[in-house]
């Protein structure tokens, strides 16, 4: 069953001075209930402006374009007040958990406690839910009385797992959850992420630069390039073969422990992403391919059958002849 | 000229330092309250310089003035009319600029001397001795400014000179508690170690190193000392602690106010100092906040955003 | 919040009036090298006369002498007496501390509210026509001297106008007690409590616009809307709260500027308060009044500093020692 369907988003953020910057290009993405869908793509792809677009918490003055459609309505075109009732109620983010993410004043339980009583998910006893959530995700239940500086990163991560699963949404966005965490401590989080998924059946999109992460927690991988997806496809196949150079490039980026031909394999993308303002013609990644061809600039690439449940947006994979 | 001298490292760092400065005035031209405080200033500035040639100075003395009538509008009498005792307003605004000027500038380089100079020996020294100073700092940010100026004022008489000092030392506390916490900052920087590794001295760490590093604060800080200070003399004259023989516009406040020129309601008395005040602080501060967007990298992302 | 925060910041507080109290000595008295000879300057005193006055004004005795008979009669709460009226100090600052009070105490308030209102509106509706007219509005009452806005006042609205009484904190003519006395009194601070009031909410309105941009950009607000908040609720229960705290601390620094400022306003206005004292002191100069003025001054500043300090702590979790 269909739970979000995105059909060709965009996202055009205003600039004070000069061009628009486009940062989403069309997207299509389907996540069905319980589903587990991996978006891989390094900063400036677009992964971030696109989780913000699905709940519509871009700055104004951005221009969003599509549908989003959220168990069959649309979010972009909801009334503000319908959508401030699906906001965290059906679909909850947790973003990255830096110290400005929460906010410095308050306690962590208020803020928790905040979301529960916006939508009358106390239960009629707020403080006794606060305490249920915190132990969830494995911290003590008076922690609820600290301050977000009295935390430890992780234990911050876990503070904004809990509040986003507090309304029981029944789809969670996960913004970077890792990346500012040690090795440790990232595993902890990723294995409470997985084991929240399975009890209760969330759908979960994990937004990521590292590709390694979502080795075990997503069933499916979408990787983001230049504003669009390149390559989509089970997470298994996606990792094994990859078919867009680029997704290879970014597996390769990541050390496997224990397997000695990596050192010597040149490893590492040269060049930096594009500007969003000025891509390259044709395949927006012509520039930094390895297996770039002389139809790259010229042809504008879309996504095209690589397989089962896959695509793939590469002349080599679009199935017209090209010189190998 | 050899290749040796021109690549001297003296002379690679003031063509640095020169290029840095053509890449700052560049931006500061685009700021448009910058240009607008900057031209303010340079047409006060011109007004003050330009005085003798402006209005005859005779103008100041009563003696000279007492067939002109007294409380004259502009109207009857031309310019700026006149106050109590038939001297012409305008002569007296044109001439006050002068010590405004003069004491505001005067007192803020000697409030900001001594303060760039205990900050930064406060700063870089630390321990018993940094702490010692910072303790005489705080103290003296606590005691308030105008009772205090007021008190040192009154002790020492009314004249230009102690306007300046009591000024001087009564405003610094802000710039060293500023200047040394930048110092603190710049202190932990590689280059300082590697510095002394090499056998630099404390004094050549100081003046080398840390003094051209701080510089664009104290600039900045300078910029935005003015107009504390002009409004602080401009109190202290309308207290009755400004130069007679040599009055300010602050002054010039004072000597409508005990003549009347409230009740008698002689707006062109009363109005021109306060606005010239208001205008040279405004410049000033116009000036010292694009300097600080300028020379701040932090505030630079917010005028972006 | 901890006791022994508290016990900190109170004896660092008492420290520091202790070190204005010595200060203020050296201020008044070291510096005069004759201060009967310079006080009766022109006219000629007998040497009895001399001593007689030397004694009345607590002048005699070594310089150790009188600083130890300074911080006996300090510590008793006495003030000396002034060279002007010879009446004791303290009682006249007892006498002219309830109108200065009453001027400053609401001027600081006002001020202090209407600039954060506007500096909250400006940043709320930044880059409009509202937010540009609010910053040149606040920057040029900032400019202002505040002597000169109340000059301006008094002269178009008291004088010209005839709106309000230009002077003084009673109708001299009339005798009317009770809640008309009060409502007389209120009219007559209308125009200095206005310009006290205009003059200083300039600094809170730019402080608080600079601090609650800076606010909006935090991700936390993102986080605030995520959950599906208001715009409003965002802005006042989480955006504002932080934004505050620099606007707190500027409070305590701007009480002192109020005070100092006060002394200028209340000569204008004739407002029988302690700025006007000063005022009067000034022409003297009737240096025990100006030495008990000066200590009453700095410890006010230092007690409001400390109340300041505590509710910065108190806002601020940050701050405080875990």
């Amino acid at each position: 069953m269909t739970l979000l369907e995105v059909n060709d988003l965009h996202v055009t953020y205003a600039a004070g001075s000069g061009a628009p910057v486009p940062a989403v290009r069309g997207v299509d993405l389907r996540l069905d209930v319980g589903e587990t869908l991996g978006l891989a793509g390094e900063s400036g792809c677009g992964k971030s402006s696109l989780a913000a677009a699905l709940l519509r918490l871009l700055p104004s003055g951005t221009t969003v374009t599509g549908d989003v459609l959220l168990d069959g309505e649309d979010v972009l075109t909801m009334k503000p007040g319908r959508l401030r009732a699906v906001r965290w109620t059906e679909l909850a983010i947790v973003f990255q958990g830096a110290l400005h993410t929460l906010n410095p004043v308050q306690r962590v339980g208020d803020q928790i406690g905040e979301a529960l009583r916006l939508h009358a998910k106390g239960g009629g006893n707020v403080t006794k839910r606060v305490g249920e959530l915190l132990e969830l995700v494995g911290l003590p239940a008076r922690r609820a009385r600290a301050y977000p500086h009295q935390l430890s990163g992780g234990q911050r991560q876990r503070v904004l797992i809990g509040l986003a699963v507090a309304c029981e949404p029944r789809l969670l966005i996960a913004d970077e959850p890792t990346t500012a965490l040690d090795v440790m401590v990232q595993a902890q989080v990723l294995r409470l992420l997985e084991d929240l998924q399975r009890e209760f059946g969330l759908a979960i999109i994990f937004i990521t630069h590292d590709l390694s992460t979502l080795a075990n927690i997503c069933s499916r991988i979408a990787v983001m390039y230049a504003g669009r997806i390149a390559e989509q496809g089970p997470n298994d196949k996606v990792f094994a073969d990859a078919a867009h150079p680029y997704t290879r490039a970014l597996a390769a980026a990541f050390p496997v422990i224990g397997d000695p031909a990596f050192r010597m394999r040149p490893s590492g993308l040269p060049g930096d992403p594009p500007d969003p303002r000025d891509l390259p013609s044709g395949c927006p990644f012509h520039p930094r391919c390895s297996e770039a061809i002389e139809i790259c600039p010229r042809t504008p690439v879309e996504l095209w059958p690589a397989g089962e449940l896959r695509e793939a947006a590469c002349v080599h994979v679009s199935g017209a002849p090209v010189p190998r | 000229m050899s290749t040796a001298a021109a690549h001297s490292p003296r002379r690679i760092a003031w063509t640095r330092r020169r290029r840095a400065v053509s890449g700052a005035w560049r931006e500061y031209r685009h700021h448009r309250p910058g240009m607008i405080g900057l031209g303010i200033l340079i047409a006060v500035v011109a007004m003050a310089l330009a005085a003798p040639l402006l209005a005859d100075p005779s103008g100041l003395h009563v003696v000279t003035t007492t067939q002109n009538a007294a409380f004259a509008s502009p109207s009857d009498f031309g310019g700026l009319g006149t106050d109590k005792f038939g001297r012409p307003v305008l002569t007296q605004f044109i001439w006050g600029a002068r010590i405004s000027l003069l004491v505001g500038l005067a007192a803020t380089i000697l409030a900001v001397l001594i303060g760039s100079v205990v900050g930064i020996l406060a700063g870089f020294f630390g321990g018993k001795p940094g702490g010692a100073l910072m303790r005489v700092t705080e103290w003296f940010l606590v005691i308030p400014f105008l009772p205090l100026a007021i008190a040192l004022a009154a002790i020492l008489g009314p004249s230009v000179k102690n306007l300046i000092v009591v000024i001087g030392i009564t405003s610094w506390p802000s710039t060293a508690r500023l200047i040394r916490a930048q110092v603190l900052t710049l202190k932990e920087r590689d280059y300082v170690d590697r510095s002394r590794a090499l056998g630099a001295s404390d004094w050549h760490l100081m003046t080398r190193h840390i003094l051209p590093n701080v510089s664009p604060l104290i600039l900045a800080n300078t910029t935005l000392t003015v107009p504390i200070v002009i409004l602080s003399e401009a109190t202290l004259s309308f207290l009755g602690l400004g130069d007679p023989q040599n009055a300010s516009w602050g002054k010039m406040l004072d000597d409508a106010f005990e003549a009347g020129a409230v009740t008698l309601q002689a707006w062109w008395w009363i109005i021109p100092p306060g606005l010239g005040i208001m205008l040279v602080v405004l410049a000033f501060t116009l000036c010292g906040t694009a300097l600080e967007e300028i020379l701040d990298p932090r505030l630079r992302d917010r005028r972006r955003a | 919040m901890s006791a022994r925060l508290v016990t900190g910041k109170l004896l660092g507080s008492v420290a520091t009036l202790v070190f204005v109290i010595v200060f203020n000595f050296f201020l008044f008295r070291v510096v005069e090298t004759d201060p009967v000879g310079s006080l009766f300057r022109g006219r000629n005193l007998s040497q009895s006369q001399r001593v007689e006055l030397t004694k009345q004004f607590g002048l005699d005795g070594s310089k150790a002498h009188q600083f130890v008979r300074y911080l006996e009669q300090t510590a008793t709460l006495n003030l000396g007496r002034s060279y002007t009226t010879n009446q004791p100090v303290a009682d006249e600052i007892r006498r002219k501390a309830g109108p200065t009070i009453a001027l400053v105490g609401i001027s600081s308030v006002l001020s202090a509210l209407f600039g954060t209102l506007l500096g909250i509106a400006a940043a709320w509706r930044r880059r409009t026509a509202a937010d540009y007219s609010i910053q040149g509005f606040t920057m040029a009452t900032y400019a202002m001297p505040d002597f000169w806005l109340g000059m301006l006042l008094l002269t178009t609205v008291g004088v010209g106008l005839g709106l309000f009484p230009v002077g003084g904190i009673v109708d001299p003519s009339s005798d009317a007690t009770g809640f008309a006395k009060l409502l007389d009194q209120a009219k007559h601070m209308v125009l200095p409590g206005l310009t006290l009031t205009l003059a200083y909410l300039g600094e809170y309105a730019i402080i608080m616009r600079s601090s609650l941009l800076d606010t909006m950009r935090e991700d936390y607000l993102l986080l605030a809307r995520a959950k599906g908040l208001r715009d409003v609720v965002v802005r006042n229960r989480h955006a504002v709260p932080n934004a505050l705290l620099p606007v707190v601390a500027l409070a305590a620094i701007n009480f002192g500027l109020v005070l100092a400022g006060a002394i200028a306003v209340e000569a204008i206005f004739s407002w029988p308060g302690l700025g006007l004292a000063t005022y009067e002191a000034l022409k003297g100069p009737d240096l025990p009044m100006l030495q008990g003025l000066f200590l009453v001054f700095s410890a006010s500043v230092i007690v409001f500093n400390l109340i300041a300090d505590l509710l910065y702590s108190y806002l601020d979790p940050r701050v405080r020692p875990s």
